[in-house]
């Protein structure tokens, strides 16, 4: 940090700080800081237990330098998630927003190697098994793997799995834990109870590790259940790590493709709130069960 | 046809084109994923040098997939000039990439002989070639398309506006449309993915759309990338379709999983063309990427370069307005690497470009892929200077629906300013009067959605 010898040097930083500060650069904090280092004579040595830090400025905060309508912006970025009213330099991104897009990514790329806990699985009560990929890596690069249940889950869903049920739900892993963590708790119960209040016999949902959408199929060839659900973690974006599908299938069999199944996507709290999604997935099943058919085939009959 | 090659003191012996092609390929993880890659930098040398000496009659003699098993196949070759493939049948694939390469050939020429090449030619010439080579052959060729305003003119370079929201809600997609349009973006297709795939959702998104367009005259297309039969199903209930969305892939079996036909398509072309609202004669607008063959486990050992190929075959006959490709998009099961996509995305654009298609590139990456922002703008670059008509325009470059990432509408205006790119020209003239641009420079006044709010 440079330290100022003279008045005039003092003034500079005070009114480039002022700037910086306006543009929510720089916290007030950050601001008194840099200041008071100024005002020093003697340079500053790293204080690691100081409490004070650099930090994002918050999200909704309007970024565009003189806007049109100031007002009409900010209420514009209250109505949605994506990166706008973030402002410019010249063509390219302002630092912050740059700044924050890098942190985001980081974020994301971390969020596709968690695991779901064991401690959530017990709280949720869940039976968990395994897919044929044995770890996160072997997982992302070998998509067969986690499409089929690793030979002990076979052994687990035959002998623990309600036979011939109507609806088998399985909660999988998918690409992000994290979309597992934060909705289920609300999710799974309201569609339990969506179901059960339909008079449709459910199995015991079940947890499956490192699972992609068609290890519903091999489930479903063990169970015979009349319909399967998978809730299952999309992969993170910079937005949210947190949002999941519901991909459904009426009775597959090896002439299945993927045209045959319905989706219902970004179910997160910014995006169809778990409980609510509860509701609206016993509606899709309600109708799937009615026409004996799920995906295209289920919109062609619409 | 001689599959047979020695490299320095090494003998490879090759069983198939098929098996040429596919280790002829640059490294990426889907080849290695189906286990048809080359298993050594020599033995993948080895593959160019027998590529190169192959015919185009030994490659029309020996398509990847068998004619009578594959509507992709037959496509391609029902489509064919053979006027024109039996005057350069003889020529070597080696060859074919000079003449591309060569200062006398020219752009027109490059459309006349694309007619007689199947995609399997195309895609074997690519694989000859360094990146630096399908800049300079991608850069000759140019292709025009029209739907309500033309794509491709020379000098310029257009964007798809894509403003998605998570819950389809309309305020939210105005406001990253207002945004974009603000930068500049939105002159190749005002294009909205859709979370809820279902007649009244994409019937609100494109009246909406079609109506922003007629109130601020803007010049350009609408689009809603549902599902192609939900999107039919709209046009039938008189929805305003410009363009008609959807993806396709290289082999019979993906384009099933996806749930489309030739059948299909031919359909959706024709409700387009009775009763879309565009002015035509281009109406479709298509998604490919190398991959979505090895996702769907529908390959047929093919490796992903070559079914690339084969969707742009596939393309062509429904003459669209624009062909996107989005290699990125899947993971790294099948492009592992930001180094991987840049490469799969200057094939495309070159092989796309051969194939007669007014081509884009969305160079972008997923999370979970080893890639970033670094490698997506060293892509967008490279792929600009090799004259993609179009790139996407995403709200700072995260598309917070689709989870990926794409170039930003920051981008957008860099990359025209950068190579002295315009918009297309009705586009340009709009953003004038509107204040956003003047002599192809972003003015004060640019990037700020609230100019639409007075
Ligand atoms: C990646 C992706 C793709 C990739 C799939 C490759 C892959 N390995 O994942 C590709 C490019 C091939 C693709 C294609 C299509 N997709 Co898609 N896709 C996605 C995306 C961005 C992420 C999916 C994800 O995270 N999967 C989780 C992992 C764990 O699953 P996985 O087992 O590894 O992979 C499977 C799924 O991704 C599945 N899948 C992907 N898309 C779709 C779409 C449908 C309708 C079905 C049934 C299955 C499916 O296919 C993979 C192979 O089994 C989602 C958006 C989102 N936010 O979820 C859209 C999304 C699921 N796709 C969508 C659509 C519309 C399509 C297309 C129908 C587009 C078109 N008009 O042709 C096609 C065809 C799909 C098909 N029938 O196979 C919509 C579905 C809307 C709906 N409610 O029906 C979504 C929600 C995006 C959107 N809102 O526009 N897609």
């Amino acid at each position: 940090m440079a330290v100022a010898n003279n008045e005039l040097e003092k003034v500079i930083i005070q009114s480039v700080m002022e700037e910086l500060a306006k543009k929510g650069l720089l916290s007030q904090k950050g601001k008194d800081h840099v200041m008071s280092a100024a005002m020093m004579d003697t340079p500053i040595v790293p204080n690691t237990e100081s409490k004070e830090m650099v930090t994002f400025p918050p999200q909704e905060e309007m970024q565009i330098s003189n806007p049109f309508n100031a007002d009409a912006v900010k209420a514009m970025k209250k109505l949605t998630p994506a990166r706008i009213g973030i402002g410019r330099a010249g063509t390219r991104p302002k630092t912050m927003s740059l700044l924050r897009f890098l942190a985001d990514h980081a974020v994301a790329q971390d969020a596709v190697f968690l695991d779901v806990s064991e401690e959530f699985l017990q709280r949720m009560n869940l039976m968990s098994v395994q897919s044929a990929a044995a770890s996160k890596d072997e997982f992302l690069q070998r998509p067969d793997l986690g499409r089929r249940l690793s030979v002990e889950a076979v052994k687990t869903v035959s002998e623990k799995c309600e036979k011939n049920v109507q609806v088998q739900i399985l909660i999988v892993d998918g690409l992000s834990s994290s979309a597992i963590e934060a909705n289920i708790p609300d999710l799974l119960p309201a569609l339990m109870q969506g179901l059960k209040s339909s008079g449709i016999k459910v199995g015991a949902p079940f947890f499956v590790k490192n699972g992609r959408v068609w290890i519903q199929d091999h489930v479903a060839s063990i169970v015979n259940s009349d319909l399967i659900i998978s809730l299952i973690g999309e992969r993170p974006g910079l937005g949210t790590a947190e949002s999941l599908s519901a991909y459904m299938i009426y009775r597959p069999n090896e002439n299945t493709v993927e045209a045959d199944r319905t989706v219902i996507s970004n179910i997160h709290k910014g995006g169809i709130p778990p409980a609510e999604a509860g509701a609206h997935l016993t509606d899709v099943i309600k109708q799937i069960l009615a026409a004996k058919a799920s995906g295209v085939k289920l919109n062609q009959q619409k | 046809m001689i599959l047979k090659a020695k490299v320095y003191n090494k003998i490879f012996a090759f069983q198939s084109f098929k098996e040429v092609m596919a280790k002829a390929n640059e490294e990426k993880s889907g080849d290695e994923l189906v286990g048809i890659a080359a298993k050594s930098a020599s033995e993948r040398v080895a593959a160019k040098l027998v590529l190169s000496n192959l015919t185009l009659e030994d490659i029309y003699n020996n398509p990847v997939i068998p004619y009578e098993e594959d509507e992709v196949t037959r496509a391609i070759y029902d489509g064919l000039n053979l006027r024109i493939y039996q005057e350069i049948k003889s020529w070597t694939v080696g060859y074919l990439r000079e003449y591309v390469l060569d200062h006398k050939t020219t752009g027109e020429d490059l459309a006349h002989i694309s007619r007689g090449l199947t995609s399997e030619m195309i895609a074997a010439t690519a694989k000859l070639m360094s990146t630096m080579d399908l800049v300079c052959g991608s850069k000759k060729m140019r292709v025009q398309s029209h739907c309500n305003t033309t794509l491709g003119v020379p000098g310029t370079l257009a964007f798809r506006c894509q403003p998605n929201h998570p819950t389809d809600s309309i305020e939210g997609m105005m406001a990253s449309l207002k945004e974009g349009l603000a930068y500049g973006s939105g002159d190749a297709v005002i294009g909205i993915n859709p979370v809820e795939d279902n007649v009244e959702t994409v019937t609100r998104l494109l009246e909406t759309v079609k109506n922003f367009m007629i109130k601020w005259e803007i010049p350009t297309q609408n689009c809603v990338l549902a599902h192609v039969t939900t999107q039919m199903k709209a046009l039938e209930k008189g929805a305003p379709v410009d363009l008609v969305f959807q993806s396709i892939a290289g082999t019979q079996k993906a384009n099933d999983a996806f749930g489309v036909s030739a059948a299909i398509l031919d359909e959706a072309f024709a409700l387009a063309q009775h009763k879309g609202s565009a002015t035509g004669p281009n109406l479709m607008y298509f998604e490919t990427g190398q991959g979505s063959e090895v996702s769907l486990d529908a390959h047929l050992g093919v490796d992903m370069m070559t079914l690339e190929a084969r969707t742009y075959g596939y393309a062509r006959g429904y003459r669209p307005f624009m062909t996107n490709n989005v290699s990125g998009f899947i993971g790294p099961e099948t492009i592992y690497s930001g180094r991987e996509v840049i490469r799969a995305d200057l094939e495309d654009l070159f092989m796309g470009k051969l194939h007669g298609l007014p081509m884009g590139i969305a160079p972008c990456y997923t999370n979970h892929m080893k890639a970033d922002q670094n490698d997506q703008e060293m892509g967008t670059l490279l792929c600009a200077m090799a004259g993609s008509n179009f790139f996407m325009g995403v709200p700072g470059g995260d598309d917070v629906m689709l989870s990926y990432q794409d170039t930003s509408y920051h981008d957008d205006a860099s990359t025209r300013e950068i190579l002295g790119l315009r918009p297309l020209p009705e586009f340009e003239k709009w953003l004038e009067k509107m204040g956003i641009l003047e002599n192809g420079k972003l003015t004060e006044r640019a990037g700020d959605p609230s100019i639409f709010d007075k």
